[in-house]
């Protein structure tokens, strides 16, 4: 661990020995650790510490960044300059006004000691328990056990001074026999509740329910997917178009519509970094505390979320969702979470006449960025509903569809938001029963 | 630096661990963007640390640090070998390794200029005059020129007897433009789509581009496809241009051919490969005329090196030949498995990333023809340029890529542009059509920078030579089926 005060003695003295006339500097320190297994063995076992310092140097307009992980004095001192020698070395940017002032930050609990003292024994313990209850129903176990604590401080030289530590752990599990396959994640701060067992007999039931897949005609279909699936649609909408950057250029679904109608009156989706069921984070990497910022509400475009940057050029304040600079993507929602309906998951089956039932998706990829049109395969578990029941699994298939026309198209949402972690991003979302859904292949 | 990796692995061998190796990395990325005009930013960063790898009774650890003071080597040198104990408590095979000899030695990719001695006044400049070229055209909403330059250097020593000092230079560029009207979105990209064009030689991989000439095209381009007409749906032939080639060889041939990820080591993140061992045996993958070649020696490439992160020298394997699939990507540990000796192809992205197998520079060979004679040659079909977009399933088989721009081709010469065009494949009834590969004239090594693999990811730089390649009956225009023209 850094500690807080360790943390804000280097924020103090790299600030002052970057001669800018705005200053920010960065630290994310990090302490990870993963066991990762194969066909129930360990083959991959590694434990990382690494601490990251990043200088943002601003003179006039002129921006200049550098970062180092070593952090002695000389090379504390030559990031700093360096990033000032940049500046000073570099273009105006017409849109850069200045960093952000200090604002006030509600502190936000999100460590777990256990998490963050989990050594290799444990996590070998607890791998060595799932390989078995695999082995008891026939299946082998892939997967990955990860631990990790982490700090985040920012500080500039208007004041900003800020740190967050916080734990993460996550179990991932892929139970296969033969050609059938099921997958399962958990995910949260404190690993001593994080549900291991229950997450690898999900994914073994997944598994064995799987087995003598048949092909299906690709088609239109109407789909129950469950949570995972659902995540992987609510982040794409996020990279599309649900930051400023992504309006300001032209880019978004959300573009000349806000306060329109975008997709079916059941779909709320809002971003809150102070959420315990996400990654809590109360503030970005510039030291902005993080604003809860609700994006669609009841199926209307409402906002989209800021850094300083976007924020200054639409004369706003900004949301608190900067990137670590420099950056072009813009903002990013990260911690998002979908209204949850009234639907179990028995229920959203039974009501469905025809249809395939989704664990998760996999490779997906954007086609056309304003039309949110996405493209990627089934994996791990699907299956063919037929009379509200379902009937048998099927091979994995590609869809190719336009995210905001299937949240058009809801007719359930689950009644528990669960978490799920696309491309690690901490969202918390429901199943959800839509109308339509284009598999291509 | 030999020293502290020599130190680390002595620790490591008096902590108890039957084989150490370790490296000690430094890298230093330099970053240019210029957007819309002006400069949005330019960021240095220096990187270094040190990775101890351990095997223990049979079972792998490895623990890293950033710190490279000998107490904190020490220490994870024995934190290496008490998570190798740990792996052990699974019950497992014991892990062996293939033979290698044990070298000292010295290599470093050749340049002309190197990228961080250039003046970044110069630097920008050139990013400047292209993203102003690219702003000629009225309706670029947005334009964005990037340059990027990488310097690693790496020390590796094992407890063999392997001293390797290793340095690499990269660097190169790329524009993009994105053109709007109404709802309507469009992009290009020069002179690649993926991350530009990139290759581990010094700054005369970016001087020997015309990025003005470059950028007022793709902004021209750009335009051009707010108005330009869907692609059309059903089965075409196809040209491919070689940008997007090396992301198709990347694809369903790279990831496919690594060994780690054909024993299962992926499954539960990237998957698996349909290119199982009993294929080795008369598995046609592709045409005869496909040839495919992983070579870490080729000079310029992003996966070439003189030595892979095991200390086994770099090597030329066939993997297609004659459309008969020949070869992997192998490691010291998978290679044993199928009876082999390792063809060196284990990297870690950094010192803190335990080495798994990865690509080098998988190149499809040249043939015969030019890019004027397979458009000649075709009658009626399509031509695609440049990736938008890209999705394989976990076996490698079935595909779906998006272009950024795409010609009509009518009576052997290229017609009016169509906009949005994909395709959609299975990875060796797609290459068994493959009937004409551009010549050596049309070849060109293509960088990739983000193959993303393994947990925690890995992102490594890899090669791709490929020339423009032509397929017969191809399923294109995805996005539009079941859409009424």
């Amino acid at each position: 661990m850094l500690t807080r005060e360790r943390a804000m003695e280097l924020l103090d003295r790299t600030l002052s020995w970057c001669p800018a006339d705005q200053v920010e500097v960065m630290i994310q320190a990090e302490a990870s650790q993963l066991t990762r297994f194969a066909q129930s063995a360990i083959h991959q076992n590694v434990a990382e510490e690494n601490t990251k310092v990043a200088v943002r140097a601003a003179i006039g307009k002129r921006i200049g960044c550098a970062s180092t992980n070593r952090l002695d004095h000389e090379h504390l001192r030559a990031t700093a300059e360096a990033a000032a020698r940049t500046a000073r070395l570099q273009r105006e940017n017409p849109d850069f006004r200045s960093l952000p002032e200090p604002a006030p930050i509600d502190a936000v609990d999100a460590f777990s000691d256990a998490t963050a003292e989990c050594g290799p024994e444990r996590r070998a313990d607890i791998v060595r328990d799932l390989a078995a209850r695999a082995r008891a129903a026939g299946c082998t176990i892939s997967g990955s056990l990860a631990t990790s604590s982490y700090e985040l401080a920012v500080g500039n030289s208007l004041g900003i001074r800020a740190y967050h530590p916080l734990t993460d752990c996550s179990i991932i599990t892929v139970a296969a026999e033969g050609e059938a396959s099921g997958y399962a994640e958990s995910s949260g701060r404190d690993i001593d509740t994080l549900p291991c067992a229950d997450t690898v007999e999900r994914a073994i039931r997944k598994c064995l329910d799987s087995r003598s897949a048949e092909p299906i005609e690709p088609g239109e279909y109407e789909v129950v997917l469950e949570p995972l699936a659902v995540g992987d649609l609510v982040m794409g909408l996020s990279w599309l178009g649900l930051g400023a950057l992504a309006v300001q250029e032209g880019r978004s679904f959300m573009c000349d519509r806000m306060g329109e109608r975008v997709v079916s009156e059941s779909v709320s989706i809002w971003d809150d970094g102070h959420d315990p069921r996400s990654l809590a984070m109360p503030f970005d990497f510039e030291g902005v505390p993080k604003q809860r910022v609700d994006l669609i509400e009841s199926g209307v475009a409402r906002a989209v979320v800021y850094d300083s940057y976007t924020a200054g050029r639409d004369g706003v304040a900004s949301t608190g969702h900067a990137l670590p600079a420099p950056n072009s993507h813009g903002p990013i929602a990260w911690h998002l979470l979908m209204a949850p309906g009234q639907a179990t998951p028995e229920e959203m089956i039974a009501h469905t006449e025809r249809g395939l039932l989704v664990t998760r998706f996999h490779y997906v990829n954007v086609i056309h960025p304003r039309e949110t049109v996405i493209t990627g395969m089934t994996r791990d578990g699907t299956w063919l509903i037929e009379g509200g029941r379902v009937v048998r699994p099927v091979k994995n298939l590609r869809f190719t569809q336009s995210i905001v026309e299937a949240f058009s198209g809801v007719l359930e949402l689950g009644r528990e938001a669960v978490a799920a972690r696309p491309d690690d991003s901490p969202l918390c979302v429901p199943a959800a029963h839509l109308a339509k859904f284009a598999f291509t292949s | 630096m030999n020293d502290l990796a020599r130190l680390a692995v002595a620790a490591a061998l008096e902590a108890g661990a039957d084989y150490a190796d370790a490296r000690v990395v430094d890298r230093t990325h330099e970053q240019i963007t210029v957007k819309n005009g002006a400069v949005e930013g330019v960021a240095c960063d220096t990187d270094a640390g040190i990775g101890v790898r351990v095997l223990v009774g049979g079972h792998w650890g490895f623990a890293s640090t950033a710190k490279l003071e000998p107490d904190a080597i020490r220490e994870a040198a024995r934190l290496a070998v008490r998570v190798g104990r740990a792996s052990g408590q699974v019950p497992t095979e014991a892990v062996s390794l293939s033979d290698v000899d044990p070298v000292t030695d010295r290599w470093a990719s050749q340049f002309q200029t190197d990228p961080f001695e250039v003046p970044l006044e110069d630097k920008i400049d050139l990013l400047l005059d292209a993203d102003r070229a690219i702003r000629q055209e009225p309706k670029v909403r947005v334009s964005q020129a990037v340059f990027r330059a990488y310097r690693d250097q790496k020390w590796f020593s094992s407890s063999e007897g392997s001293d390797i000092e290793q340095a690499n230079l990269e660097c190169g560029a790329q524009l993009s433009a994105q053109a709007v009207e109404g709802e309507e979105t469009q992009e290009r990209s020069f002179p690649s789509g993926l991350d530009g064009y990139y290759a581990a030689r010094g700054y005369e991989v970016v001087t020997d581009e015309d990025w003005v000439a470059g950028g007022e095209r793709i902004g021209r381009e750009a335009a051009a496809l707010l108005s330009a007409a869907p692609c059309p749906s059903g089965e075409q032939p196809l040209i491919i241009d070689g940008s997007h080639m090396a992301l198709q060889v990347h694809e369903s041939c790279g990831h496919p051919i690594e060994l780690d990820r054909v024993f299962g080591s992926e499954a539960s993140y990237a998957g698996t490969s349909f290119l199982t061992p009993d294929k080795l045996s008369g598995f046609r993958y592709g045409s005869d005329l496909v040839n495919l070649t992983a070579d870490a020696t080729v000079r310029g490439g992003c996966g070439t090196f003189g030595y892979d992160d095991e200390g086994v020298p770099a090597q030329r394997t066939p993997i297609v030949a004659g459309g008969m699939f020949a070869g992997y990507l192998t490691s010291r540990e998978t290679a044993p498995r199928l009876g082999w000796k390792s063809n060196g192809s284990m990297r870690a992205d950094g010192w803190n990333r335990m080495p798994i197998v990865r690509m080098t520079n998988i190149n499809l060979e040249p043939g015969d023809w030019t890019l004027e004679e397979m458009i000649q040659d075709m009658g009626d079909g399509l031509y695609f340029e440049t990736t938008k977009s890209w999705s394989i399933d976990d076996l490698r088989l079935n595909f779906q890529f998006a272009n950024e721009i795409g010609w009509q081709v009518k009576g052997g010469s290229l017609g009016k542009v169509v906009k949005n065009p994909t395709y959609q494949g299975v990875t060796p009834e797609f290459w068994g059509r493959c009937d004409a590969i551009g010549n050596r004239d049309h070849w060109r090594m293509w960088g990739v920078l983000n193959c993303a693999k393994g947990q925690p990811i890995q992102l490594i730089h890899v090669g791709h030579g490929a020339p423009p390649t032509r397929f017969s009956k191809v399923r294109v225009g995805v996005m539009r089926e079941g859409e009424s023209e």
